[in-house]
């Protein structure tokens, strides 16, 4: 296997996934890389097979079969050593590399432990979301629960890993020796091996460190790193995500059914999925200078990706969350008990029985694997869609605050801040890209109700670009980022995105009277105006595509269209799929109560997106 | 294939049941030994709760000062303490102001810690026994892990359900036209029954069979608010099988207003008075758990063994649709096209034509059906 880039031609690559096992073919082309065939199989780490590599052979088989090229040396069972044709001088046969990146058997799951909820617990968890684990819980000293609570809910759970955090370098130790207690007496197991010692990593008080280690290594495998929090104005969360990906590796990923194989095939480390998802988002934002918010809505959860500058305008934040149970089949109930049945009502362009919703989406949760058939039940599920996203994205929100996640410095003043309101890190006007990635919005059957469920989902504003993921490779190009990034971002812009499109949302006032909110041009000619209260489309069809010059100029000095009150927006875009939404309704979005009223606004818009109904 | 395989439903099929513990501990049965559905096969000790006393922050003084009194009462790790059992006593200044400070439980000193004081009691340990929970022979073992138990006889998958194990015997509620439950369908008295037969019971009419002791509720379907009421919460996810609920309740078809289907009444009334093992646990995930009714019987009247049937489609293949339009209808496979088809949302996708059984000839993804 080669792993120095310009040695590259063929790369293999798989996301073994909860159900499916997801491989791609990278090739290096006469025009540049290009991702050119792919073959998905069931994954396979459960019983009666319970090895993720024959998954992942039977993945590989789809695309010896659908491209021509051989490259494994055996099929159709699975083998200790590496299964490969590695390229030699016939250049028709083989492959140069192969990676992988994993979210099988329900990804990395972590319990976090923090001293103080907003500070030290808060920082844990971002070091865990950040290395792309699932935070089954983030437990601190004042969280507010018991401790008779916490232990039983310690002892409920079974995580693959726990972070352990509290107290600055050379302050107070007791109290994150209590949260070290508290783990002695839940004594949590570890989620595969029930008798190996479960692993802890611990990121807090260096001075504290022997003591915790005395604490727990007759229950727990302990390691320790540097302060996730060495000072008050410090956040360092590098060393204990890396030991994350180390653990994952060590103690999760070599147990799971199949992997001590996997990681043999491969000479890069395995990637958790959603922290190859990350590091592709991260490192294409800062490349390009763009601040961009990503969400990958799944069956199970949805994971909500977000760069954007710092408060001083000075650094791009990464920021990753994870909301476990809002999902469109396995947790769809639970959208509905967190949205309500009026909030995913609101979005339907017909009248729907709250019995009829609720029975529909409870049969959908028992068969997942079932498609919408009839137009009602494909806005249906559009509509818990928009809720699933709006809520993962208010708590994505309420986390990407403060402190980054690189290694920096804040000012004693910022910390005061902290506590009361810190100043959020997304911000809507400035955001230039949003990416969904997931079957409800790469597969919608028109591209514009994926741009419209996100529209409606992010009540985005001013000027905002679109996109989908076509067919979910972003894991993909995250961990062949690891080996080469150029490539990697060659095939995100060439087949990986799908440019929508762009969405104009001016803001004005709440009394603002006048229908007329905005002029939109294109290379100087006017193409459509936004109306106060309406949502409209201008097909790209109408408009042709390729880069063009938009100018949207506010029709009073209270409109701001991005860039501020009365400021006009000129920006270069490449027209997308869909073409340009003018959504002219204000932010919040106000629906009419009247409900006859609000279907016949939401058929409006439908009618307006040419969506059928 | 995107569809769903059919659930069980077969009249002699070989099962096995692997018992397992959640931690190690004993097994009580050898390869090759009968046991009963009640019979215990593993047990194990739980370890008790772990009580931390924060004595020094409880009485005011340094840790240092907590170390050296609970040293002076010979108290150290390993110890057994009987609750009300002094752990440490302190006297305050000029041997005034004695204070004392007591284990709270039965149990053994785990751990003192040198820098903050504090002690850890650990609780005894309380036993935990693994029952068989089907009839059958001991085909397998991992010492003080698992037991695997094999045996002969009914199984039948539900698509949904609530609570755990129960062990009952099977009761035709004999409701016709499989409808809705009324309370006069339920017996004046249900100590250990598993009832079966109609759909859509309300929470009254739950409520009332758990309270005239059934142990299990089989129904075509159920009312998504009776299912909140019953469980006391809405469910958000289909990972079930812990709920605190008196009575196992399992729906055969969905949520609203189905019935149970034909092949799993007919079944279900096959065994009306035996003894059957239910569980409620659903998971519906990778590696899907569905609940499950299973009746161990003698097979007399049938020698050969049922192999599963078929999971793939066929010309002439039962079915049954699984959503709208069509949602709950059985028919037949009268065309499987290969190409991708366009369907009414503007979705390309597999598809297959069906003769329902009204006979209406309709055209729905085979992601829509499973076969009965």
């Amino acid at each position: 296997m080669r792993t120095d880039p310009l040695a590259l031609i063929t790369v293999l690559v798989t996301d073994c996934g909860s159900t499916t096992t997801k491989a791609v073919l990278f090739e290096k082309k006469p025009d540049g890389w290009r991702q050119t065939f792919r073959g998905e199989a069931p994954t396979t780490v459960e019983e009666p097979v319970a090895d993720v590599t024959v998954g992942a052979l039977n993945a590989f088989t789809e695309i010896e079969e659908i491209s021509g090229r051989k490259f494994l040396r055996y099929s159709g069972h699975s083998v200790e050593d590496v299964p490969f044709i590695v390229t030699e001088s016939d250049q028709s046969k083989g492959i140069d590399l192969y990676l992988s990146t994993s979210s099988a058997g329900g990804g990395l799951q972590m319990i976090v432990c923090g001293v103080v909820k907003e500070m030290s617990a808060e920082s844990a968890a971002r070091a865990a979301l950040g290395a792309g684990a699932i935070v089954l819980d983030t437990l601190s000293a004042d969280d507010g629960r018991e401790e008779h609570e916490k232990i039983e809910r310690i002892r409920h759970l079974k995580p693959d890993i726990v972070l352990l955090t509290g107290g600055i370098d050379g302050g107070t130790k007791s109290h994150v020796i209590e949260v070290a207690e508290l783990l002695l007496a839940a004594s949590p197991k570890p989620r595969f091996g029930e008798t190996l010692k479960l692993p802890i990593i611990y990121a807090g008080n260096k001075e504290a460190k022997n003591e915790v280690s005395e604490i727990l290594k007759g229950i727990a495998h302990i390691e320790s790193v540097e302060n996730i929090r060495p000072t008050l104005e410090e956040e360092n969360l590098k060393p204990a995500r890396d030991l994350i990906h180390d653990f994952f590796l060590k103690h999760v990923m070599s147990h799971a059914p199949g992997y001590g194989k996997l990681l043999k095939w491969t000479p890069v480390p395995v990637m958790p999925t959603p922290g190859a998802v990350g590091k592709m988002i991260h490192d294409f934002a800062i490349r390009r200078s763009l601040q961009v918010v990503a969400a990958d809505i799944g069956g199970a959860t949805t994971d909500v990706f977000s760069v954007f500058k710092n408060n001083k305008g000075s650094e791009f934040v990464f920021n990753r969350t994870v909301s476990a149970n809002l999902g469109m089949s396995y947790s769809i109930a639970n959208v509905l008990i967190e949205a309500k049945t009026a909030g995913i009502k609101r979005w339907l362009p017909y009248e729907m029985s709250d019995n009829e919703i609720h029975d529909r989406l409870r049969n959908k949760m028992i068969r997942p694997t079932s498609i919408p058939q009839s137009i009602d039940d494909l806005n249906l599920e559009q509509a818990v869609c928009r809720e699933a996203l709006r809520l993962s994205f208010l708590h994505h929100r309420k986390l990407a605050v403060g402190l980054s996640g690189q290694r920096q410095s804040r000012g004693i003043a910022d910390i005061f801040t902290q506590s009361t309101g810190r100043e959020e890190l997304v911000d809507l006007k400035a955001l230039d890209l949003v990416i969904g990635s997931g079957g409800v919005l790469s597969h919608a059957p028109d591209r514009a109700q994926a741009l419209l469920m996100m529209l409606d989902a992010y009540e985005l504003e001013g000027l905002t670009q679109l996109a989908v993921d076509s067919i979910f490779m972003l894991p993909h190009l995250g961990v062949f980022s690891t080996v080469h990034p150029e490539a990697a971002e060659e095939i995100l812009m060439r087949d990986c995105l799908i440019n929508l499109g762009h969405a104009i949302a001016p803001i004005y006032p709440q009394k603002f009277k006048d229908p007329i909110l905005a002029i939109v041009k294109l290379e100087g000619k006017e193409i459509g105006k936004v109306r106060k209260d309406e949502v409209t489309l201008i097909r790209s069809n109408s408009i042709g595509s390729g880069k063009v010059q938009l100018s949207i100029e506010p029709t009073h000095k209270t409109i701001d269209v991005g860039v501020g009150r009365g400021e006009p927006n000129l920006k270069e875009i490449e027209i997308g799929q869909v073409g340009i939404v003018l959504d002219g309704r204000n932010r919040p979005i106000n629906f009419p109560q009247d409900e006859k009223e609000r279907i016949s606004w939401q058929q409006k818009i439908y009618d307006n997106l040419t969506l059928k109904y | 294939m995107a569809f769903t395989p059919g659930l069980k439903a077969s009249y002699s099929a070989q099962i096995a049941k692997t018992r397992e513990l959640p931690l190690v501990g004993r097994t009580l049965v050898k390869v090759g030994d009968t046991v009963k559905s009640t019979d215990e096969v593993l047990s194990a000790d739980l370890p008790g709760n772990l009580h931390i006393l924060r004595i020094s922050e409880k009485l005011g003084i340094d840790p240092d000062e907590v170390l050296d009194a609970i040293q002076k009462n010979n108290v150290s790790i390993g110890k057994k303490v009987k609750q009300g059992e002094t752990i440490l006593e302190h006297s305050g200044l000029f041997g005034l102001f004695k204070s004392r400070f007591e284990s709270p439980c039965d149990g053994v000193i785990e751990y003192i810690s040198k820098t903050s004081g504090h002690v850890g009691v650990r609780e005894s340990s309380s036993p935990l026994t693994i029952t068989a929970y089907i009839p059958g022979k001991v085909i397998n073992i991992s010492e003080g892990k698992s037991v695997t138990i094999e045996s002969q006889g009914a199984i039948i998958q539900g698509i949904f359900g609530v609570g755990g194990e129960k062990i009952g015997i099977l009761h035709d509620l004999n409701i016709t036209d499989n409808k809705a439950i009324t309370e006069a369908d339920i017996p004046s008295e249900c100590s250990n029954k598993i009832l079966f037969g109609g759909t859509s019971p309300s929470i009254e009419i739950i409520n009332e069979a758990a309270k005239r002791g059934a142990v299990g509720l089989i129904v075509g379907a159920i009312d998504d608010q009776a299912l909140t009421e019953y469980l006391g919460y809405d469910l958000g996810v289909a990972i079930t099988g812990d709920e605190d609920v008196p009575m196992t309740l399992i729906v055969t078809e969905g949520f609203g207003n189905l019935v149970i289907s034909n092949r799993v009444l007919s079944l279900l009334k096959k065994f009306n008075g035996k003894s059957g093992s239910i569980n409620g646990a659903t998971q519906v995930r990778a590696g899907a758990v569905r609940p499950e009714i299973i009746v161990i019987h003698s097979n007399e009247d049938k020698a050969v063994i049922e192999k599963d049937k078929s999971q793939s489609l066929e010309l002439g293949s039962q079915i049954r649709v699984i959503r709208v339009p069509y949602f709950g209808a059985y028919g037949q496979v009268v065309e499987l096209p290969n190409e991708l088809t366009l369907i009414e949302t503007g979705a390309k996708a597999r598809v297959l034509k069906a003769k329902l059984n009204d006979g209406r000839l309709v055209t729905v993804p085979r992601a829509n059906v499973e076969l009965v």
